[in-house]
């Protein structure tokens, strides 16, 4: 496996990439920056895994904890809302 | 299966179903008694298994502390395999509300909680509870103060999670058996608390 990056409590940014094929970071989150909340393991890419190949080394995957309000504009809920949501390594920059 | 009743064309899926099930049985890949296992298997599984689980939770503070750490290990105990899959418990407090959906398709804990309601698959549900995750909360009835924290966790990969409602207050003394039977699917996806005798 690729050796993690990212420990939690540091600070990420998602890539704002809309490469083709089978991708399990949704559209609303690429771009958006959160902390780490937690490693959640190493599981081989499921981009590679949607064409038949290994998927591996298999890619540290994390989970992500973003402000609400600094996914959506105009988020009307309280300001402490968040939501989490789980990234691979590949797709996290350092914010 | 239930075919009694009213004759009804088979749509396109029951018949790719039927097909390819015929077709694996016919070349030896699987039996009929494997794939009837396997139907078998799926209907134990209910949200019922959940509820063992939350009520245990509530009752064994010890167990709760290890199921928060790592759920996948912690069913084990009770004899609840969750075989390849990492189960994250997340805990309802007075500070902070957890709801489950899975924007990208419909992943589910289907070992704790069975088939996933239809609702939990819409379109509507699925974009909508990530972008104004209140407004159906309170759609659902639920309605919280703006100092509690909605966390909303989107099962966008491998992991599979499951809310570990609040126990509600006037159940001291109760027993587990007694406690599960509050909990329902709804509050383990947490679009639903679980209602004590004094609510």
């Amino acid at each position: 496996m690729n050796a993690p990056r990212f420990k939690p409590g540091d600070r990420v940014k998602v890539l704002k990439a809309y490469p083709p094929g089978h991708i399990r970071t949704p559209f609303y989150i690429r771009g958006c920056t959160g902390e780490i909340e937690r490693i959640c393991g190493a599981f081989p890419n499921p981009e590679e895994l949607a064409l038949m190949r290994t998927g591996l080394p298999a890619q540290p995957l994390y989970r992500v904890r973003f402000l609400q309000k600094d996914v959506w504009p105009g988020y009307s809920g309280g300001p402490g809302d968040v939501v989490e949501v789980e990234i691979f390594q590949h797709w996290l920059d350092p914010a | 299966m239930n075919d009694q009743g009213k004759y009804r064309p088979l749509s396109y899926f029951q018949l790719m179903e039927i097909s390819l099930r015929e077709l694996l049985v016919e070349k030896g890949i699987l039996t009929n008694e494997q794939v009837d296992a396997e139907v078998e298997d799926m209907r134990q599984r209910t949200p019922e298994r959940g509820a063992k689980v939350v009520a245990r939770a509530w009752t064994d503070s010890d167990f709760r502390k290890r199921l928060l750490e790592n759920g996948t290990k912690a069913c084990e105990e009770l004899g609840l395999d969750i075989p390849a899959l990492k189960l994250v418990v997340v805990e309802n407090t007075p500070e902070v509300h957890n709801a489950i959906v899975c924007t990208l398709c419909s992943c589910y804990p289907r070992m704790l909680l069975g088939i996933p309601p239809d609702w939990y698959k819409s379109r509507n549900y699925r974009s909508r509870m990530v972008r104004e995750p209140r407004a159906v909360l309170a759609e659902f009835g639920l309605k919280f103060p703006e100092h509690v924290q909605i966390r909303v966790h989107d099962s966008s990969a491998d992991m599979r999670y499951m809310v570990l409602p609040m126990r509600p207050a006037g159940t001291e003394g109760w027993t587990e058996e007694r406690l599960a039977g509050l909990v329902n699917r709804d509050s383990m996806i947490g679009v639903a608390v679980p209602k004590g005798p004094n609510d």
